[in-house]
């Protein structure tokens, strides 16, 4: 009789004194998704999904060390932190401890050359890493760069750098179509559009330099709505982005119906040379058509194309709507020769494809060969929202935001609905 | 006698009160989903869900459920401040929507006010009237 009162006593002072559960109110699955098939994602043949981590907060950009633990950057702070540093100190394949840091909210972390980048939404941080790519000094990064444009609408600032020295921060338009009355009915576009001064583009900043300002930096390409995915390509040396295409195409009945905003204006991805301009706002990519045609608010009608003559071209073109959160070329050497040098995009679902019913929510890919897209695009890991269909955004109970590789070349997927961390690896037999 | 005149239209405006957060007629509703599938839905989706980090939820939250100047303010110079709702922050920018008549703004705030599990009292043309005249 003794013993059954004692052994629940004994069992929850052990798990009140165990270290994980001391660490942050973090929940650690021991066995994440061991309930669910490849942690409920539909994969090809042969890869293998595991929910690595999950209910870590609303995980944006995440990147992977050499050792195998991950960074991952918050875009609502936990117990005051915006960034987390997961690892599995004993090397089972569990996580196992979980450290925060970075007073800030945000979207962009990537490593390069021993140094850890970070981003809140209007300033660039760096924090030095040691030989195992350990934060050395959590509490006092670098300043890079300071005093972007903040504009809550596409505020994120992701990153990336080149083997150079510099810097690629996107700065997002804090608008949908630079319209005299932002997402009004009917209203027009300001001409010429006074954002793409400041947003709208990517601006490339040295990666070595403390507080820079727009005056330190390069305008690199403009004319982008607004870019969360972006990632250097080392094979061609060039930058590639894919943009948050155009929304509302409906607040002009008189030419286009909500079921022809739903499935028309395309996410492009572009491969991105200095001095590019993608058309935003003036120009929109018509999936349907094939082509660039001019936006209504410029005097557009679904089918003229003045303007539109020599703005870049995307080298893929993705359905309306379907939100790309993040690009990685993959080049890892676990996955099979089809994916060497391909193109992972995480796509986070749409919003504003009603009456329709919302689409996205899964990791794409585009083969590549000698940086140039060369074949159609494919859903590589779909069922996030794990309901078989999405007709609002909050019916999707994950939602993919960020992509890393391991140096194991295993593919890491974050999401920010419910904090869940996924896994994916092949598995030839 | 004196105590039954003033109580009387005290009862009568609870009463009148009842019934108008009871039952709102069809023709009401049907005119208002109308405006809101034109205007709102996009955005705020067909369940008043809304969408998670951009476009605030319209169910059972206080802007929705409280004041009716304020509400319809939000309505005439659409909401650009980025205020928490439930804990939550919405990026996105509505635009204000004063092209649309007294009747309509009505409407639309009677239907989004009583459903999506909201229930509060309708919203009448000539409150709409009456805040319009008194905001710029």
């Amino acid at each position: 009789m003794r013993k059954h009162f004692f052994g629940p006593l004994l069992l929850m002072t052990i798990l009140l004194i165990d270290p994980v559960s001391d660490l942050l109110n973090f929940q650690i699955k021991k066995n994440a998704g061991g309930e669910a098939e490849n942690a409920g994602l539909k994969l090809p043949a042969g890869f293998k999904a595991s929910a690595i981590l999950d209910s870590i907060g609303k995980a944006r950009h995440l990147v992977v060390t050499k050792k195998g633990a991950l960074y991952v950057k918050l875009s609502k702070l936990v117990n005051g932190k915006g960034i987390l540093y997961i690892k599995d100190t004993d090397a089972d394949g569990k996580i196992d401890d979980i450290k925060s840091f970075g007073n800030y909210i945000g979207t962009g972390i990537t490593i390069k050359d021993g140094f850890l980048y970070t981003s809140s939404n209007d300033e660039i941080f760096r924090y030095k890493l040691d030989e195992n790519e350990e934060v050395i000094n959590p509490d006092l990064p670098e300043k890079l760069i300071t005093g972007l444009i903040n504009g809550r609408q596409h505020n994120t600032k992701s990153l990336v750098l080149d083997d150079k020295g510099n810097i690629y921060v996107n700065i997002g338009s804090p608008s949908n179509s630079c319209q005299e009355i932002d997402r009004g009915a009917g209203s027009k576009g300001k001409d010429p559009c006074p954002i793409l001064d400041s947003a709208g583009g990517i601006w490339q900043f040295r990666a070595d330099k403390l507080n820079q300002t727009y005056k330190d930096g390069v305008r690199y390409a403009t004319g982008l709505r607004n870019v969360m995915g972006l990632d250097w390509n080392f094979q061609v040396n060039e930058l590639f982005v894919i943009q948050h295409g155009r929304d509302q195409l409906d607040m002009f009945p008189e030419y286009f119906t909500a079921e022809q905003n739903a499935e028309v204006p395309a996410e492009e991805m572009f491969m991105i040379k200095k001095g590019a301009n993608c058309g935003w706002p003036y120009c929109y990519f018509d999936v349907q058509q094939n082509k660039k045609v001019l936006a209504p608010e410029y005097g557009g009608d679904g089918k003229k194309t003045t303007r539109c003559e020599g703005v870049e071209q995307p080298i893929v073109a993705f359905p309306a709507h379907v939100a790309p959160n993040a690009l990685l070329f993959y080049t890892g050497n676990m996955f099979p020769e089809k994916y060497k040098n391909g193109a992972f995009i995480a796509f986070h679902g749409s919003w504003n494809r009603s009456p329709e019913k919302q689409e996205g929510y899964y990791v794409a890919f585009v083969p590549f060969k000698d940086g140039k897209p060369n074949g159609p695009w494919e859903i590589f890991a779909d069922g996030f929202a794990g309901v078989e269909t999405v007709m609002t955004p909050k019916q999707a109970i994950h939602r993919p935001c960020g992509l890393a590789l391991g140096p194991d070349g295993a593919l890491y997927v974050s999401d920010d609905v419910k904090g869940t961390i996924y896994k994916i690896i092949y598995k030839n037999n | 006698m004196k105590r039954v005149t003033f109580f009387l239209p005290v009862c009568m405006m609870i009463l009148m009160t009842f019934n108008m957060s009871t039952a709102i007629d069809k023709a009401t509703m049907d005119r208002g989903k109308k405006v809101y599938t034109q205007y709102c839905m996009a955005c705020h989706q067909v369940d008043g869900s809304g969408v998670p980090g951009l476009n605030p939820p319209l169910e059972k939250t206080p802007h929705v459920l409280g004041s009716k100047t304020k509400l319809i303010r939000i309505i005439l110079n659409g909401m650009d401040t980025h205020e928490e709702i439930d804990g939550e922050t919405y990026t996105n920018v509505m635009a204000p929507h004063n092209h649309l008549t007294d009747q309509q703004i009505a409407d639309v705030l009677t239907y989004v006010r009583n459903s999506f599990g909201n229930k509060a009292i309708v919203i009448t043309p000539g409150d709409v009237k009456y805040v319009r005249a008194r905001t710029k």
